[in-house]
């Protein structure tokens, strides 16, 4: 293992530049922990953003070596293995500042998949009994863990190509909710998601399923909201 | 255009794609399997002239490709020139009768 690690990380806005750090080696080091090494010691203006360095929240994502990552849990062994990191902000999302990007529009098209919850029962019914080893229970199941870090979204050459495309993430929490059975919003939700900036712009390039830190795969949620979508194609209804 | 329209487009490219495997599959056979003297127009006529099942699987085929070229055609426009809207649409639909009508010149070489 080197002793030092060069470090080139983004300074600036969307218009700034690379600048070059060395920092010590260390043992399982992260790259989470590079990057606060920099803003602790080195530069305590570098903006970076984090928050439960665990892999729950979905904050530190960056674009390490020209991939998105989650960068609390990306060990530097794994992806500097020269001895050299590029860090930057995540790609497809405006730049606030050094490695921080603009998660806004991220969010927004979750909401505009109707990625939230439309309850169809009242507090006065019954709990719903919905089975685990049912076929809709485990479609939800396999896509619920995502933690909204963005890495899909970053990954996706769809995103870049066509700034209307809800993305990976909002398209995978659309396909948990079209699988939940008490889910009440189901029609809206599909039109919402089909077209141009839905799920037919997938191209199943599966970037988004090769860096999900997860390990979900957007992939197979879209391709079931393709098959969801039929009756928005040629159902009745409005479009 | 609608999520109803992109959706249908959608469907339309999928299950051309699906004729086209069939119908390039047949086409790439034949070739092989026919071709004596040469991929000349007037050995392909002398070979299927009055034909109509081969006028009615050239037809399907014409079809189906005129209609998943100019649908992929329409998306790459969108996706890597950014040419997105009804002029982008018009070319597409123009490119579309403009391959249908190339292939109906050849299909109506084999029958009429």
């Amino acid at each position: 293992m080197a002793l030092t690690l060069r470090v080139s990380a983004w300074r600036g806005g969307a218009d700034g530049r690379f600048q070059e750090y060395e920092v010590p080696r260390r043992e399982s080091q992260t790259v989470l922990d590079v990057v606060t090494y920099i803003q602790r010691r080195l530069d305590p203006t570098l903006a970076y953003r984090f928050a439960c360095r665990v892999g729950m929240c979905g904050s530190c994502a960056m674009t390490v070596n020209g991939k998105p990552r989650w960068t609390c849990r990306t060990h530097v062994d794994k992806v500097a293995k020269d001895g050299r990191l590029e860090v930057a902000p995540l790609a497809n999302m405006p730049v606030v500042k050094d490695l921080v990007a603009d998660m806004r529009e991220f969010f927004d098209k979750w909401a505009k998949a109707r990625g939230q919850f439309v309850p169809s029962a009242t507090r006065a019914d019954d709990l719903a009994a919905v089975k685990p080893a049912s076929a809709a229970r485990r479609e939800a199941d396999a896509g619920i863990e995502c933690i909204g870090c963005g890495v899909c979204y970053a990954a996706c050459d769809v995103v870049r190509w066509n700034p209307a495309y809800l993305g990976p993430a909002a398209l995978n929490r659309a396909w948990t909710l079209v699988s939940d059975a008490r889910d009440a919003g189901q029609p809206a939700r599909l039109r919402a998601v089909a077209g141009d900036a839905g799920c037919h712009s997938c191209h199943t390039m599966m970037s988004c399923t090769e860096l999900c830190p997860k390990k979900l795969s957007p992939t197979r949620s879209i391709a079931g909201l393709k098959r969801a979508t039929v009756g928005v194609a040629f159902g009745d209804g409005e479009s | 255009m609608s999520a109803r329209i992109e959706a249908r487009l959608w469907w339309a490219q999928r299950l051309t794609a699906a004729l086209l495997a069939f119908c390039v599959a047949v086409h790439l056979a034949t070739i092989v399997y026919a071709v004596r003297g040469g991929l000349t127009a007037a050995e392909v006529l002398a070979r299927t002239r009055g034909s109509v099942p081969w006028a009615a699987f050239y037809a399907l085929f014409v079809l189906a490709a005129s209609v998943h070229g100019a649908i992929g055609l329409r998306t790459i426009a969108g996706e890597w020139l950014a040419w997105r809207g009804r002029s982008a649409d018009g070319a597409a639909a123009l490119i579309a009768l403009g391959i249908a009508a190339l292939g109906a010149r050849a299909i109506a070489a084999v029958v009429l």
